[in-house]
């Protein structure tokens, strides 16, 4: 003691004391540095194993040379998007965009790459639509019927944004004058005029697009070589919703001041639809009604499915049930309000980590209620993994998975984090995400990205199809995708309308109908008015 | 240029305290009172270098997602820095400032200048995701907190730390000084600074 208190300060106790920071700073640090190795190798392990590439999408080339003279028809809602994307804005859409303070969308118009195409040409029945892009674009003159239109000597080129009845009445008029088309989706509305387009668009040297815009989005186009990577393993079911609780969702559009006979050229509205006087609900809100439009099956259906097919290539359905009705909405439309669809792939596989011939087949589900929001993903299930599919991408191992096992039994892959994560945000891809980062999941149909910039998924659809036109280069939703969404949206409304299993045909490639059935008379029935085929 | 270095770890234990106070420049405390105030200083210490060091190996890390996701009243700051120009450097300050307190409460030097820096750090943390009823967004957490949290605790545990130094007992502080001469028998450096 009293040593201790004559020498206090010994040299070891002293560097006892003062030091004894130092070798906690060590462990510290070595601990740190081990755990981060373990985080990083397990990545990289995952990653390697998984062996995903963020592809970049193909570029449809350059677009340089003489601009493409193209004609729009149908210059309402969608039209006028679909222009703006070409180059051409109408100084309402500024003083809109003004109104709403909503500046980014106009620098994002000044900023969007030039396409190269000239505006020729409008056909619109309505004059107010019509009149407005001949006053807003100089070299764009007004064409009274499409006709007149795809006839002209000054038109290369439309793009088609009418009510679903004249998709494949005006797409097949143009391939035949020789015209490139775009058309909007669903790409028909009934079984016979689907043939007829398909067999117009093999007998034309003309591009033939369907516009499925989120074909764009790059994690579709990631997700397409997870699935060729057979990360998922066998997938037995796919789920794909809408959800809305708006009018705007709900088609309940605002109906036009100036809309009267006069200023509206009916006539040309109904084409094969059943001749009923004017209605300006009708014309405004034709999504209601069969006559017009396709309902959820082929508004928005269509897109999951092409969503889906984009990305497994699962093609025609062999069966087809729905449900659903009117629930939200008993506002004299007729077309159901909430949907569902399954559709069945009894032979479909893409791929499994199974013993042989254990796993076959896959539904394909589809769930819509336009009287709720509540965002439900999109979500491939898989023996070995789940994909959560919207702009962003995410994929989970399955507890119960084959080719995970031994990484789960070892702790390398936990269950509840995601194993491999796909933001085109951020700069790099992630094989372990923080909850966080989910906050950040979008959908995807509207914008996606090209080298961490926003780009608009409807700009590089018509990009592609006018690559094509000019270059030679792929479509990614041509006729054949286009043949297979519509026919599966028409067994879907088919389904609903006769409360049965619809079935496919795959050798002789149609809906199998009974004994004297006109399943085109079924698609097409409406309480609109008595319908007259043409034949 | 060594000694001017040993002055000012010396000193760390009397700045900025000295400016504040200095009764406590020469605390004694009893071996259980030193044994859990040096603890305390220890493991946050731990705590703090541990996240910093985690993030530095961790290449791809950043606070971007945590600054976009805030909550609260001042939301829009932490937000507007998380989608400005300024997010890269707010990641380099916070790490910096992370090992620096960590190690500076673990060796047992600056810190005064550790303790209140490591407030102000968590008080942002918390600022940005502030545990008040109603909102949701909090950050996924693993315990149940109302208006107090883990940040706010750590807060006041380095309030205290601030006011009960120990590193001229334990740490660098003392290294230094007994190098030279023991405090406790040999109050000059505080008399250098100036008592009270």
């Amino acid at each position: 003691m009293s040593n201790e208190k004559q020498y206090p300060d010994s040299s070891r106790r002293k560097a006892l004391k003062g030091l004894m920071g130092l070798p906690f700073v060590g462990g510290i640090l070595i601990g740190a540095y081990a755990e981060s190795r373990k985080r990083i190798r397990a990545k990289r392990n995952i990653l390697d194993e998984l062996n995903i590439e963020a592809m970049r999408p193909e570029t449809s080339g350059d677009m340089a040379g003489d601009p493409i003279r193209v004609g729009i028809i149908g210059f309402g809602g969608r039209g006028q998007h679909l222009v703006r994307v070409l180059g051409y804005a109408t100084p309402s859409w500024f003083q809109l965009m003004k109104e709403e303070e909503n500046e980014d969308a106009v620098k994002a118009f000044r900023e969007q790459e030039n396409l190269n195409v000239k505006l020729t040409g409008v056909c619109d029945v309505f004059d107010v639509y019509a009149e407005e892009a001949v006053a807003s674009f100089p070299d764009c003159k007004r064409y009274r019927n499409y006709e007149e239109m795809i006839n002209s000597p000054d038109i290369d080129a439309v793009v088609i944004a009418t009510p679903d009845h004249w998709h494949a009445p005006m797409s097949i008029a143009a391939l035949q004058a020789g015209k490139h088309v775009y058309v909007e989706k669903p790409m028909t509305h009934h079984i016979r005029e689907t043939y007829e387009l398909r067999e117009a668009v093999r007998n034309s040297k003309a591009v033939f697009a369907v516009g499925h815009q989120h074909r764009q989005t790059q994690s579709f186009i990631t997700a397409r070589d997870v699935i060729k990577k057979k990360v998922l393993g066998h997938i037995s079911l796919v789920q794909t919703n809408t959800n809305r609780n708006d009018d705007n969702g709900a088609w309940q559009y605002d109906i036009h001041e100036k809309a009267s006979p006069r200023t509206i050229d009916w006539g040309q509205f109904l084409g094969s639809a059943p001749k009923i006087p004017f209605n300006k609900e009708h014309f405004f809100r034709w999504r209601k009604w069969w006559a017009y439009g396709s309902g959820l099956s082929g508004d928005l259906m269509t897109h999951d499915y092409d969503r889906i097919n984009c990305v497994l290539e699962m093609g025609m359905p062999k069966y087809v049930a729905a449900s659903g009705g009117i629930y939200t909405h008993h506002d004299g439309r007729e077309v159901p309000d909430v949907f569902q669809v399954a559709m069945e792939y009894p032979d479909f596989s893409v791929g499994s980590s199974r013993p042989k011939g254990i796993e076959k087949g896959m539904t394909f589900m589809y769930s819509a209620t336009l009287g709720n929001q509540f965002n439900r993903s999109t979500i491939l299930m898989g023996h070995d993994g789940t994909m959560e599919l919207g702009n962003t991408l995410t994929i989970y191992a399955d507890p119960g998975s084959t080719r995970y096992k031994n990484m789960i039994e070892s702790n390398l892959i936990q269950p509840e984090v995601p194993i491999y994560s796909y933001n085109p945000e951020a700069e790099e891809v992630d094989a372990i995400t923080s909850a966080t980062a989910k906050y950040f999941a979008d959908k995807g149909l509207l914008w996606t990205y090209r080298d961490g910039k926003r780009v608009d998924s409807s700009l590089l659809h018509l990009r592609e199809w006018l690559g094509a036109i000019r270059n030679g280069t792929p479509v990614s939703c041509g006729i054949k995708e286009g043949f297979e969404e519509a026919m599966s949206a028409h067994m879907g409304g088919l389904a609903w309308k006769l409360g049965r299993r619809m079935e496919w045909d795959p050798v002789r490639e149609e809906i199998i109908a009974l004994p004297g059935e006109d399943l085109d008379a079924v698609l097409l029935r409406t309480n609109v008015g008595e319908y007259v085929l043409e034949t | 240029m060594k000694d001017q270095w040993k002055m000012a770890i010396l000193q760390s234990s009397h700045w900025p305290a000295a400016m504040i106070n200095q009764y406590h420049m020469n605390m004694q405390y009893s071996k259980n009172q030193l044994f859990f105030l040096a603890s305390l200083r220890i493991l946050i210490g731990w705590h703090f270098l541990y996240e910093g060091l985690i993030k530095v190996f961790n290449p791809g890390w950043t606070s971007k997602a945590y600054l976009l996701s805030a909550e609260g009243p001042l939301s829009f700051f932490f937000k507007w820095l998380g989608g400005s120009a300024l997010a890269d450097a707010a990641d380099i300050v916070t790490i910096a400032l992370l090992i620096g307190i960590g190690l500076a409460l673990v060796l047992g030097a600056f810190e005064k200048v550790a303790a209140f820096a490591g407030i102000a750090l968590l008080a942002m943390f918390y600022l940005s995701h502030p545990p008040l009823p109603g909102l949701e967004n909090a950050g996924p957490s693993e315990g149940n907190y109302f208006i107090v949290n883990k940040n706010l605790i750590e807060m006041a545990a380095l309030g205290v730390l601030s006011f009960f130094p120990t590193s001229h007992l334990v740490g660098l502080v003392y290294y230094f000084n007994r190098s030279k001469a023991s405090p406790m028998s040999n109050p000059k450096i505080p008399q250098e600074v100036g008592n009270v």
